[in-house]
């Protein structure tokens, strides 16, 4: 059981939640991720770990609601429960040795993942780049954040209603093609994003790592829930990763393999909807 | 005079075309009078090969006199003397290859049922008395137990019971580890090993959840905070693939994953969030008590047909008769000398089918084992949406991993002394799948007493000085 410490609405899709957890906190490295379950009824669902505070003795997560566990989670507040929160699992990201400058792509609620990131490349003392990427202005999280912890920060919208109008590959192609040379680039949103971002890489031969989110369940490299194909080779993202070599990974299967509860997830949304009408009914009443 | 019946009194059980729609257990278990007439066919004989057929050597004929005689407390404190988790072992273990393929009348007819007969006592002691035991004075030192299945419950227990300050790490949310996400409720209602867990918190030990050993917390920082021993117990989680084409298209599962969706997550259950792909038709492949425990699930999800396919015949099969038995009354079918080549996409990215070829077993090799050989050209499609690989389980690498000095085998197995459980490293004690690679509850039992009895002799050698 760990207790929620601070809530902030980052947008009305997006919330950040810090939790007491210490043991989770004194080992956390960024890249890392924690599954939890709401209640003794709830499914386990992973979240990578935005920040960490080791005197604290807490983790940050942002979410973006997206399904029933989500919405349930994001109508926490501060001093309510999660009744388990178990972590840090998968392997921290990895560096090229001796990197000195990196672009950190982050997509949408996909930047709560890749701000711990570029906060730690920053801190290590290597060049960091930001792209951020939004569907619109309303929608843009983290900015002052980034800022805080990179060299360079754009931040992109679809729509243009905010920073520069287009896709973060277009921005970053133009980084590239301009003489900026990176080390690495590490990008981290929806799996097109990614799948995006590791071909506009790939002719320079930039090393690209993404953080996958496939479907899990343990967390631990029990079930192979989780797997992906990677190099041609079957690994478990929760042990192996969740970050890979964006140039290897076939993320069109990983998108099939998320789509395939997509029904059952929809009927229990509409499920808990009716719930909680029906809770405010008898409320009213 | 000895009830001198050549059959065991049979086993009330549900209907197999009710039970098929349900979870609720299958055998019902003896009543108190089918109990006593049972263990009058005891010949409580004089050498009592029953109990060297027992890993958890269980007084065997000294507890079935006093079921016939009608005192079950007595029988239940004779079993609960040397067996932690006898509701358990009473249910899921291989009577007819160990305590019961001893049994004197098994030379003819069938043997004395110890297995139902050590259920019924444990039941009744549940359901009658359930005195939770009392917190043994304790002596001080604190132990570790790393996984909180079978090995580390039945070390924990003993443990405690010599006094240790016990603290089991699990790292998922529940304890019982292959008893509550392995075995289904059909077969072992969790509502017992719950039971019997908590039987083990009223002797004091202390059980810590959502603590994953090498991640959360690992066995260096045991001994730093003051933990003197330590045994690990993490079993063999890690599940098999087959490599072949296909298999991760969306309808296929671990029968791990698959299991632990309907068992620990309650996917069959109204109200639980976890979700389960609801199958047309299942193929399950292997031929182990998982893949009949996947199987079985899969027709209670209301799969219309359900195939296990086994590349060998039936005589090789590694479940047990009973299992089978059980399956194909609930109307499972059996496609023995078969075996998946590809996993057929729907075009959508899912399941559409599988792609199947027939075996023949070869002739004997040196091992003595007939090794199955494709039959050429006899490929053909199977109709389902769903596949199960049941392909059995090796030790998952994260304690190995984390721990220095930890010696392994080839297979990822923990490599430890037989006669004491001892690891490589001191204090580092082993049992249960973690060593042997995926076998069964009652040896996991075994070796979690064993391991608990030389963690004693360790601890107290290491205290005397």
């Amino acid at each position: 059981m760990v207790k929620i410490v601070r809530k902030k609405v980052l947008n009305p899709s997006v919330t950040l939640l810090e939790v007491e957890a210490p043991l989770i906190a004194k080992k956390a490295r960024a890249g890392q991720f924690i599954i939890l379950r709401l209640d003794e009824q709830g499914e386990r669902i992973p979240l990578t770990i935005a920040d960490y505070d080791r005197e604290k003795g807490t983790i940050t997560i942002i979410f973006q609601k997206v399904g029933l566990t989500t919405e349930l989670l994001a109508d926490l507040n501060e001093g309510d429960h999660i009744q388990d929160f178990v972590g840090p699992l998968g392997l921290p990201t990895e560096l090229p040795e001796g990197a000195k400058r990196v672009c950190v792509v982050g997509g949408g609620v996909g930047c709560a993942i890749a701000y711990p990131q570029a906060k730690t490349c920053h801190a290590e003392g290597i060049e960091v780049d930001v792209i951020a990427g939004f569907r619109s202005k309303d929608i843009v999280i983290l900015e002052d954040e980034f800022k805080a912890v990179s060299d360079h920060c754009y931040i992109m919208t679809d729509d243009g209603s905010y920073g520069e109008q287009g896709f973060v590959t277009v921005k970053l192609k133009e980084l590239i093609d301009s003489g900026v040379h990176y080390d690495a680039v590490i990008a981290i949103g929806p799996i097109p994003m990614m799948k995006f971002v590791s071909k506009t890489t790939e002719p320079y031969g930039i090393k690209t790592i993404v953080s996958l989110n496939p479907i899990m369940i343990d967390g631990t490299g029990m079930c192979g829930g989780c797997r992906v194909t990677v190099g041609g080779k079957m690994k478990f993202a929760c042990v192996d990763g969740p970050d890979f070599d964006g140039h290897e990974v076939d993320f069109d299967e990983l998108m099939n393999r998320n789509a395939v509860y997509r029904a059952q997830e929809a009927e229990e949304k509409e499920r808990h909807a009716c719930r909680m009408d029906q809770l405010a009914k008898e409320m009213i009443q | 005079m000895p009830n001198m019946s050549l059959k065991k009194v049979p086993m009330p059980e549900q209907d197999p075309n009710v039970r098929n729609h349900n979870f609720q257990e299958v055998s019902l278990g003896y009543t108190a009078e089918m109990a006593m007439e049972e263990a009058t066919r005891c010949l409580n004989c004089k050498h009592k090969p029953c109990v060297g057929g027992c890993p958890v050597n269980i007084r065997i004929p000294e507890f079935i006199a006093k079921v016939a005689e009608g005192d079950f407390k007595a029988a239940y404190d004779i079993i609960s003397d040397t067996n932690a988790l006898p509701s358990v072992s009473g249910r899921v273990c291989p009577q007819e290859s160990q305590c019961e393929a001893r049994c004197v009348r098994a030379i003819k007819g069938e043997p004395v049922a110890i297995g139902r007969l050590e259920r019924f006592v444990a039941d009744w002691y549940r359901e009658n008395i359930n005195a939770m035991p009392e917190k043994p004075q304790t002596n001080g030192i604190k132990v570790a137990v790393v996984g909180s299945g079978p090995a580390s419950l039945t070390c924990a227990s003993d443990l405690a019971k010599h006094g240790y300050e016990v603290t089991i790490f699990e790292a998922f949310h529940t304890a019982g580890g292959v008893l509550v996400y392995g075995i289904p409720e059909f077969r072992l209602p969790k509502a017992i090993v719950q039971n019997e867990v908590d039987k083990l918190t009223a002797l004091g030990v202390d059980l810590e959840t959502d603590m994953v050993i090498g991640k959360t917390f690992d066995i260096d920082e045991m001994f730093e905070e003051g933990y003197e021993a330590v045994f690990i117990g993490s079993g063999a989680g890690l599940p098999m693939f087959m490599g072949i084409e296909g298999e991760t298209l969306a309808g296929v599962y671990s029968a791990n994953e698959y299991l632990t969706r309907i068992n620990l997550m309650k996917a069959y259950r109204e109200g639980y969030d976890t979700p389960l792909k609801i199958s047309g038709s299942a193929a399950i492949i292997g031929g182990g008590n998982v893949a009949m425990d996947a199987a079985r699930c899969a027709k209670r999800m209301g799969a219309k047909h359900v195939y296990v396919l086994y590349r060998r015949d039936e005589e090789e099969m590694p479940a047990r008769k009973e299992e089978v038995h059980h399956a194909k009354e609930e109307g499972i079918e059996f496609m023995l000398l078969t075996n998946p080549v590809r996993v057929l996409d729907d075009g959508t990215g899912k399941v559409g089918g599988l792609e199947c070829v027939k075996m023949r077993l070869a002739a004997p090799d040196e091992s003595g084992r007939r090794a199955p050989k494709v039959v050429e050209g006899s490929n053909f499609n199977l109709e389902v949406d769903t596949v199960v690989m049941s392909l059995g389980t090796s030790p998952n690498p994260l304690i190995r991993s984390t721990t220095p000095g930890l010696e392994t085998n080839k297979k990822g197995c923990l490599q430890v002394d037989e006669e004491t459980m001892a690891t490589s490293r001191e204090g580092v004690y082993a049992g249960g799948d973690a060593v042997t690679g995926a076998a069964t509850v009652i040896l996991a039992m075994g070796a979690g007493k064993k391991a608990a009895a030389s963690m004693h002799e360790y601890l107290t050698k290491k205290h005397s000085k």
